[in-house]
C-alpha cells in the first residue's frame, strides 16, 4: 500500500503583486525543544548549529536554523527527512524535551520591498532593520493569529503559524497585500 | 495600548503580545492540603486591588511565554519596573513612586459644584 | 471686481485661490447639477454656487449654512454617495472634497430643503426647553411604547444610515516613528523640518488635503520675504522625499492612548472620482511614536447673539479660507462681527479682492491703531464698541441690527453674508485624550495644555502661542528636544524671518449683548443639538451644577462636532449663572474620536473571512464534500452530522447513533486539545495538576484525568496517555485547551520551576480519527502495522505508537460511545488521507460518519460528562459523580484544599443525575428548570435545571442529566419541569442509560 498523502492546507497558493510576493514554504522538520542552557549548548553542538542565546535572535547552518523563543526554548526548522529529532534523540542522558511540530505549524515566505508594510498590517511590532534586524525572530501576534516571525534578509520573512489559522493569515496577508 | 517590557526577551513589546494574570507575590502555600479556612481564604480570594501602586503578574503569552511580575500605577498605567517570575518584590524608592503619578489634580476640576444659582451674570457684553 | 467663472460657480473670484480653474469637476447636490474645482471642498463648491443653505437643524428644523470651512463643522452635514451601496450620511461638507460624479442630498428636512414641515418645531420653540423629552414624555405611561419612542426615533438622528452592505475595502498598519507630529500648520512643518534633519524616522500627518494649515488661507504673511503657499510648498520639497519621513495627507489623528500610541485615520480614495478597487478606502494607522508633537492649532470660536444661526453667517476664517484658498466669496455684501483682531484680517483681503463690506463691527471699545489705520484706508465701516443683536432672512441673512455695546439705538444694515469671530480656542483635544492637565488661561480666556503624563508637547496655537514668529521657534526648539529625547543628535534649523503675520488677539465668551440672562432669543451655543444661551441657564436653574451633567441635561457639545465650538460659550455661560469662575466650573472630559470615525476604518481587514479566524481541521473538505453540515466550536467549524437525502438533522443523528452502535462510525476529533508533557518530573507535574493518580499508570496505558482549580470545582477534563516514563500525551477539551495549557505553564512557571518537565501544544500536529463501533477493529486492522490490535494486546484505554497507512500514529483504544473505540493521532497533513482509507475500508462494512451531535448523544446514552454544559464552574467531582478519580491517598493537588471547604462538603449540594422522562417521546429542553412542586404558589422553588438531553434512537426513549439538590441521594424520585404550555413529570435515575455494565468498550 502507498503511503498516506500529505496535504497541507496552503498547498497551491501563491501571491504576487504590489511589491510583495508570498509562498507557502512547503514540509520541513519542526521540534519544539525545551532545555536549559548549558544542556542547550550540548545539544547545538550535537546538531551542529549553536543554539542562540540572545533573546530574539536566530541561527542558521547546513539548511537547520534554531530561533529563540523563550529563554528556555528553540524552534528547531529543518529539512523534512527526521534528521533533527534523530540527532537529538541520540544524545544520551541528557536531560530535555522535544516534541514534534512539523505538523502543527506551516510557514509563509514574504518576500518584496513591502514585505514590512504587509506584516504591518496585522503584527504590532516595530519591524525596522534597527529594531528587527536580519536574523531577528520572534513569537508575535498577527492579526488574530499567534505565529513566529523570522526575517531571513533584509526583504524576506519566514511567518510560521498553527495550521489551522493559515487560511487566515494568508488571507489577511494577501488582503494587505492588495494596498500595500 | 501598553508597551511592556518583558525582562526575558529584554524589550519593550506591545500589550497585544501579553496577558495580564492577576496580583504578584502570592506563593501558593507548600502544606497546601491543611491549611485552615482562614488562610485559604486570604490565599485563594482575598487580593488587594490597589487603586494606584500594583504588584501584578503578567504572561508574556504571544512572546517568550514567560510569566513575570511588574509594578505599575493603576492610574496613571506606567511601569516603575518589570521583573522575573521568583525575584524577590521590590522595594520602592520615593522617586520611583513619584514617577509613576497621574498629574496632581488641577483643572478640568470635574467635580460637581454645590453652589445656588445666580442670575446676574459677569461674562456678559453689556 | 469679481468676474464670474461660469463652469465652476458664480461667486468664484477671478485671481484668488491655489485651484486651477482648468480643472473642473461635475456632481450634484439634491439632484440639482452643479460644477466646481477640482480641489474644492462640498461647502466651497456650494458657495461657489451661490447656496448657503445646506440643511435643517436637528431639533427645531431652522434653515443652516455652511459655518466653517474645517472639521470643527456643526451645520453642513450631507448624505454623500457614489452609487446606492456608496452612501455615507453626516458628511462634513466642509472636509469632503468633490470628486466627479459626486451625489450630495441634504439632510433632515421633509419634503424639502427650502419648506420643511419639521420647521414647525421652531415656532413652537418656547415648548422645546432644555430636558424636553425627560420632562414631556412622563404619562401616561403607556403611552411610551405606542406613542412617544416611535415618534421620537423618528426624529432622533440626522442622516439616514445605508441599508447595502459596504462593498469598500479598509487596512491598517501598526507604525512606529521617533517623532509623530501632528498637524501641519506653520508649527508642525517647522517641526518637521528640524526633526526630519536628524534622520530620525518622523510621520507627519494632517487632515487636510495638503499641508499648511491656517498658512493656506493667508496671503499676508511673508516667511523669510516668500509668501505662505511658497514657502509650505519648499518646506514639503525638502522633506518629502527622504526616506525617514513619512508625509500623510488627509489623516486624522483621532485617538491618544497610553504610551504614546495615536490613532490615525487616512482617507484614501474619499476624493477620487474613480478610485483603484484594490485601494483601500482608508486606512486605520495605529502609530507608536518615541515623542509627539502636537501641532494642531486653535479652532476660531462663534459669536453668541440672537438668531447667530441663519444661512450665510458663518466663521471669519472661513469667509478668508474660502477666498484665499478656493476663491470664493461667501457674499457679496458683507458684515463682519469679531471680538478678535483676526477677522479684521478676513475684511481687509475680501475688501481688497473687490467684495463690499457692510460695516465691520467689533464689540471691543480698544482697537488695535494698525487696524484702525488700515481699515480707514481701505475705507471701511467700523463700529467698535457695537454689538449685532439680530439678524434677519429665512433662508438667508439679508440684513443685520447693530447697537452700541454700553447703549441705545438700532441700526439695520442690509447684508448677504456675515462673518464672525469670538476668538480661538486652542484644539487641546489630544492632549486631554493624552491625560494631560490643561490650565485656565484667564488673560486669552482659554485652556491651555499645563501638566504633560504622555511623551509629547505642545507647539503653536494649541499651545496658545499665536504670534507666528514665536510658534516657528517654539516648533524648532520641541523638534530638537523630541529628537534628543528620541535618542538622536538634533540639528538646528534656522525658522524664518516673519513679516506681516496676522494677529488673533482678543476674544468673547459666553453671551453677546442682546442674549443676556434677562433675554429670551434664540442666541445658539451648540448648532447641531441646537443648544441655546437660554438652554444652558436653564439647566443650571434647575439643579444641574456639574458641567458634565449640564452637558448631558442639554445635550451642548454631544452632537457629532463634540462641541468644538460651542463648548467655551456653554462653559462660560454656565460658569456666569453659577456666580463662579470658569476653572471651578472645569471642562467636560475630551475622548476619542477627535472627528467621527467609520467602522470600516476601526475593522480595517477585519471583515468577511477575516472577521475572525476559522479553524478547520485536517479531513474539513472531505466532511465538506460529504456534505457535512457545520457547528462553531470556539473558533473550529465541527461536522456536527451528516444529513443523507431527505433526512433532517433527528434522523441523520439517530442513524448515525445506530449504525455506529450496531457496525461503526467514524468521528472526526481532531479539535481536541493536546498537551505533550515531557520530562523526568512529568508524573510529579501530573499528580500535581490532575485530581487522580498517575504514579501506577504503567506505559502504553490510558486514564480519564479531571483536573480542578483551587477551589475545587472541576476546570477540564480528558484522556491521558502514557507513552513511555517520562512522555504523556495529555488531551483537553476542545475549548479548554489554551486554558488548560496556561494553568499548567503557570504551576510550572511560578510555583515549581526547579520541576524538570516542559510542556508543548500538539493539539494541531495529530489529526484524531476516531473509529468506534463492533467493527471498528475490523476496519482499521488491515492499515495498522506494529501494534497488535488485538483485545488481549492493546486493551481498552491503551495506547500505542506504529504506523497507519505507512505514516506514524499514536493509535489509543477509548471510547467515548460505549463502544469499542480507537482514535487513531496521525500528523496532521496526512488526515485526510488515512481517513480516506478507513473510510475505503469501512464503508462497504456500513461504517458511517457521525458529527458532534451523534458524539453528544452517544455519550450522555453513556453518562459521560461534557465540561462546560454538565459543570458550569460552580461543580466538584463529587457533584458531578467523578470522585473515583480523585486519588484519596494524594497529599496534594490542585484543588485538594478547596474540595475541603464547608459549602464543599455541604449535604444537598446539587449534583448530576440522569432524568427519564415520564412520556418516553418527550425530549426535555436544555437548561430548563426543575421543581418538586409544579402547583406550589410563585415563586416556586427551583431544585435544579436540565444540563443535557436527547432523543435516544437506541433506548427507545428521551434521555437527559441534570443538576439536582442533593440529587444522588434522590434516585426514582419524580420531578417535574414546567414549560410554556405544560408542565413535564420526570424520574431521577442513574445517568448511565446504555449498557450500564460497560462491556460493549471491551468487546
Amino acid at each position: 500500500m502507498d503511503n498516506a498523502m500529505r496535504i497541507n492546507p496552503l498547498d497551491e497558493r501563491m501571491f504576487g503583486g504590489n511589491g510583495v510576493s508570498l509562498a507557502p514554504v512547503g514540509p520541513r522538520e519542526r521540534i519544539s525543544l525545551r532545555a536549559d542552557e548549558k544542556t542547550a549548548k550540548a545539544l547545538g553542538k550535537a546538531l551542529g548549529v549553536d543554539l542562540p542565546f540572545k533573546p530574539g535572535s536566530a541561527v542558521s547552518k547546513g539548511g537547520k536554523t534554531a530561533l529563540w523563543i523563550g529563554p528556555d526554548e528553540w524552534l528547531l526548522i529543518g529539512p523534512d527527512n527526521g534528521s533533527i529529532s534523530t540527532t537529538l534523540s541520540q544524545t544520551g542522558k541528557q536531560v530535555f524535551s522535544i516534541a514534534d511540530i512539523s505538523h502543527r505549524n506551516t510557514a509563509v515566505t514574504i518576500t518584496g520591498p513591502n514585505s514590512t508594510a504587509v506584516l504591518n498590517s496585522g503584527c504590532p511590532r516595530d519591524l525596522s532593520l534597527a529594531a528587527f534586524p536580519v536574523k531577528s525572530c520572534s513569537r508575535t501576534v498577527f492579526g488574530k493569529a499567534e505565529v513566529v516571525l523570522w526575517r531571513i534578509r533584509k526583504e524576506e520573512f519566514h511567518l510560521e503559524c498553527w495550521r489551522s489559522f493559515s487560511d487566515y493569515v494568508w488571507k489577511y496577508l494577501a488582503d494587505a497585500a492588495r494596498s500595500a | 495600548m501598553l508597551l511592556v517590557h518583558c525582562p526575558y526577551c529584554e524589550e519593550e513589546r506591545p500589550e497585544l503580545e501579553f496577558a495580564g494574570a492577576g496580583e504578584a507575590h502570592i506563593a501558593r502555600p507548600a502544606n497546601m492540603a491543611d491549611i485552615s479556612d482562614e488562610e485559604f481564604e486570604k490565599f485563594f480570594f482575598i487580593r488587594e486591588n490597589q487603586k494606584g501602586i500594583v504588584f501584578e503578574r503578567w504572561r508574556h503569552i504571544h512572546g517568550c511565554g514567560r510569566f513575570f511580575n511588574a509594578v505599575r500605577n493603576s492610574v496613571s498605567d506606567k511601569f516603575i519596573k518589570t521583573y522575573k517570575a521568583g525575584e524577590k518584590k521590590p522595594k520602592l524608592t520615593k522617586a520611583e513612586i513619584a514617577s509613576v503619578l497621574p498629574p496632581a489634580k488641577g483643572t478640568p476640576a470635574n467635580e460637581p459644584i454645590h453652589t445656588a444659582p445666580t442670575t446676574t451674570g459677569k461674562g456678559d457684553a453689556k | 471686481m469679481s468676474t464670474s467663472t461660469p463652469n465652476a460657480g458664480s461667486n468664484r473670484i477671478a485671481g484668488h485661490g491655489r485651484l486651477s480653474p482648468a480643472k473642473t469637476v461635475t456632481f450634484t447636490f439634491d439632484d440639482k447639477v452643479m460644477t466646481a474645482l477640482e480641489g474644492d471642498t462640498l461647502a466651497s463648491a456650494l458657495l461657489a454656487n451661490g447656496i448657503h443653505l445646506v440643511g435643517r437643524s436637528f431639533k427645531y428644523h431652522r434653515p443652516r449654512g455652511i459655518l466653517s470651512a474645517g472639521p470643527e463643522e456643526p451645520n453642513a452635514l450631507i448624505d454623500i454617495s457614489r452609487d446606492s451601496a456608496r452612501r455615507q450620511p453626516n458628511v462634513r461638507a466642509t472636509v469632503q472634497q468633490v470628486f466627479d460624479g459626486m451625489r450630495a442630498k441634504s439632510q433632515n428636512r421633509y419634503p424639502s430643503l427650502s419648506f420643511d414641515v419639521g420647521a414647525a418645531n421652531d415656532v413652537l420653540g418656547r415648548f422645546f426647553p432644555a430636558g424636553f423629552y425627560y420632562k414631556t414624555f412622563m404619562w401616561p405611561k403607556q403611552a411610551w411604547d405606542k406613542l412617544y419612542e416611535p415618534i421620537i426615533r423618528r426624529a432622533a438622528g440626522l442622516g439616514n444610515a445605508p441599508e447595502e452592505a459596504d462593498p469598500d475595502h479598509y487596512a491598517n498598519r501598526f507604525a512606529h516613528c521617533d517623532v509623530l507630529i501632528i498637524g501641519g500648520g506653520a508649527a508642525g512643518l517647522m517641526a518637521a523640518r528640524t526633526a526630519a534633519k536628524s534622520g530620525k524616522r518622523v510621520i507627519l500627518v494632517d487632515e487636510n488635503p495638503d499641508f499648511g494649515g491656517a498658512l493656506l488661507s493667508d496671503n499676508t504673511v511673508r516667511l523669510d520675504g516668500k509668501s505662505a503657499d511658497e514657502w509650505t510648498t519648499e518646506t514639503i520639497a525638502e522633506i518629502e522625499h527622504l526616506d525617514n519621513v513619512t508625509l500623510l495627507r488627509r489623516t486624522t489623528a483621532f485617538g491618544y492612548y497610553s504610551h504614546n500610541m495615536v490613532s490615525l485615520v487616512e482617507q484614501v480614495t474619499e476624493h477620487m472620482a474613480q478610485p483603484d478597487p484594490d485601494l483601500p478606502r482608508e486606512r486605520m494607522w495605529q502609530v507608536r511614536a518615541k515623542q509627539v508633537i502636537l501641532a494642531t492649532g486653535a479652532i476660531e470660536r462663534h459669536l453668541v447673539f440672537a438668531d447667530n444661526d441663519r444661512p450665510g453667517i458663518m466663521l471669519a476664517s472661513a469667509g478668508q479660507a474660502y477666498l484665499n484658498n478656493y476663491g470664493v466669496t461667501p457674499g457679496h455684501n458683507i458684515g463682519i462681527y469679531t471680538a478678535c483682531d483676526s477677522a479684521w484680517a478676513t475684511a481687509f483681503d475680501l475688501k481688497k479682492a473687490g467684495i463690499a463690506i457692510a460695516a465691520l463691527v467689533d464689540c471691543r471699545a480698544e482697537i488695535d491703531p494698525a487696524l484702525l489705520a488700515e481699515a480707514e484706508a481701505l475705507g471701511l465701516r467700523v463700529m467698535k464698541n457695537h454689538a449685532i443683536t439680530s439678524t434677519a432672512g429665512r433662508l438667508r441673512i439679508n440684513s443685520m441690527t447693530v447697537e452700541p455695546v454700553n447703549g441705545e439705538g438700532k441700526t439695520d444694515i442690509p447684508i448677504d453674508c456675515l462673518l464672525m469671530s469670538g476668538g480661538w480656542t486652542p484644539s487641546v483635544h489630544l492632549f486631554s485624550q493624552s491625560r494631560g492637565r490643561v490650565a485656565f488661561d484667564e488673560a486669552n480666556g482659554r485652556f491651555l495644555p499645563d501638566v504633560y503624563t504622555e511623551d509629547c508637547i505642545s507647539v503653536g496655537a494649541c499651545n496658545g502661542t499665536n504670534e507666528m514668529v514665536e510658534a516657528l521657534a517654539e516648533a524648532a526648539a520641541a523638534a530638537e528636544e523630541a529628537i534628543k529625547s528620541a535618542g538622536g543628535k538634533p540639528k538646528k534649523v534656522k525658522p524664518p524671518r516673519v513679516e506681516h503675520a496676522s494677529s488673533m488677539n482678543g476674544f468673547l465668551i459666553g453671551a453677546a449683548k442682546g442674549a443676556g440672562p434677562d433675554d429670551f432669543v434664540k442666541a445658539f451655543i451648540d448648532f447641531q443639538n441646537d443648544v441655546t444661551a437660554k438652554d444652558i441657564r436653564l439647566a443650571v436653574t434647575e439643579g444641574f451644577h456639574s458641567i458634565e451633567h449640564v452637558k448631558r441635561y442639554t445635550t451642548t457639545g454631544m452632537a457629532t462636532d463634540q462641541g468644538k465650538m460651542s463648548n467655551m460659550h456653554g462653559l462660560a455661560i454656565a460658569a456666569q449663572t453659577l456666580g463662579k469662575e470658569i476653572p471651578e466650573v472645569g471642562l467636560t472630559t475630551f475622548r476619542a474620536p477627535y472627528t467621527p470615525v467609520t467602522f470600516g476604518a476601526l475593522v480595517a481587514h477585519s471583515k468577511g473571512d477575516l472577521f475572525d479566524v476559522t479553524r478547520r481541521t485536517p479531513m474539513h473538505d472531505w466532511s465538506e464534500a460529504q456534505g457535512a453540515v457545520y457547528e462553531d466550536v470556539g473558533n473550529w467549524k465541527r461536522a456536527w452530522y451528516f444529513p443523507q437525502a431527505g433526512e433532517d438533522m433527528h434522523a441523520a443523528v439517530s442513524r448515525e447513533c445506530k449504525t455506529t452502535r450496531e457496525a461503526a462510525g467514524i468521528f472526526d476529533a481532531s479539535t481536541l486539545g493536546k498537551i505533550e508533557v515531557v520530562g523526568p518530573d512529568a508524573v510529579k507535574f501530573m499528580n500535581l495538576m490532575y485530581t487522580n493518580p498517575w504514579d501506577k499508570l504503567g506505559v502504553g496505558r490510558c486514564r480519564y484525568g479531571i483536573m480542578c482549580r483551587e477551589d475545587g470545582f472541576i476546570y477540564d477534563d480528558g484522556v491521558v496517555g502514557r507513552l513511555s516514563e517520562d512522555r504523556f500525551h495529555v488531551t483537553t477539551t476542545t475549548g479548554g485547551a489554551p486554558r488548560v495549557l496556561n494553568m499548567m505553564e503557570d504551576y510550572l512557571q511560578t510555583e515549581f520551576p526547579e520541576w524538570k518537565v516542559w510542556l508543548t501544544s500538539i493539539s494541531e500536529q495529530w489529526a484524531v480519527i476516531g473509529v468506534q463501533g463492533p467493527k471498528a477493529r475490523e476496519i482499521i486492522e488491515p492499515l495498522v502495522e506494529g501494534i497488535d490490535l488485538s483485545n488481549e494486546a492493546l486493551t481498552h484505554m491503551s495506547v500505542a505508537e506504529g504506523k497507519i497507512c505507512g505514516v506514524p500514529t499514536r493509535l489509543f483504544r477509548m471510547s467515548f460511545t460505549g463502544e469499542t473505540g480507537f482514535e487513531i493521532n496521525v500528523p496532521a497533513d496526512y488526515g485526510q488521507a488515512v481517513w480516506e482509507a478507513i473510510w475505503e475500508r469501512g464503508e462497504p462494512l456500513g461504517m458511517t460518519p457521525y458529527g458532534t451531535e451523534a458524539m453528544h448523544v452517544m455519550r450522555a446514552e453513556k453518562g459521560y460528562i461534557i465540561v462546560g454544559q454538565d459543570t458550569d464552574g460552580t461543580v466538584t467531582p463529587h457533584d458531578a459523580a467523578v470522585d473515583w478519580a480523585i486519588g484519596k491517598k494524594k497529599t496534594d493537588f490542585v484543588g485538594i484544599r478547596g474540595l475541603k471547604r464547608p459549602d464543599l462538603v455541604a449535604e444537598g449540594r446539587r449534583q448530576l443525575v440522569g432524568l427519564k422522562t415520564k412520556q418516553a417521546e418527550i425530549v426535555l429542553e436544555e437548561g430548563a428548570q426543575i421543581v418538586d412542586d409544579p402547583n406550589h404558589p410563585v415563586p416556586v422553588p427551583m431544585v435544579g435545571f436540565v444540563t443535557s438531553s436527547y432523543w435516544s434512537e437506541s433506548l427507545g426513549h428521551s434521555i437527559a442529566m441534570g443538576v439536582i439538590d442533593g440529587g444522588h441521594g434522590r434516585m426514582g424520585d419524580t420531578v417535574y419541569i414546567p414549560m410554556e404550555n405544560e408542565v413535564i413529570a420526570a424520574e431521577i435515575c442513574n445517568p448511565v442509560f446504555y449498557d450500564p455494565e460497560g462491556g460493549r468498550v471491551n468487546g
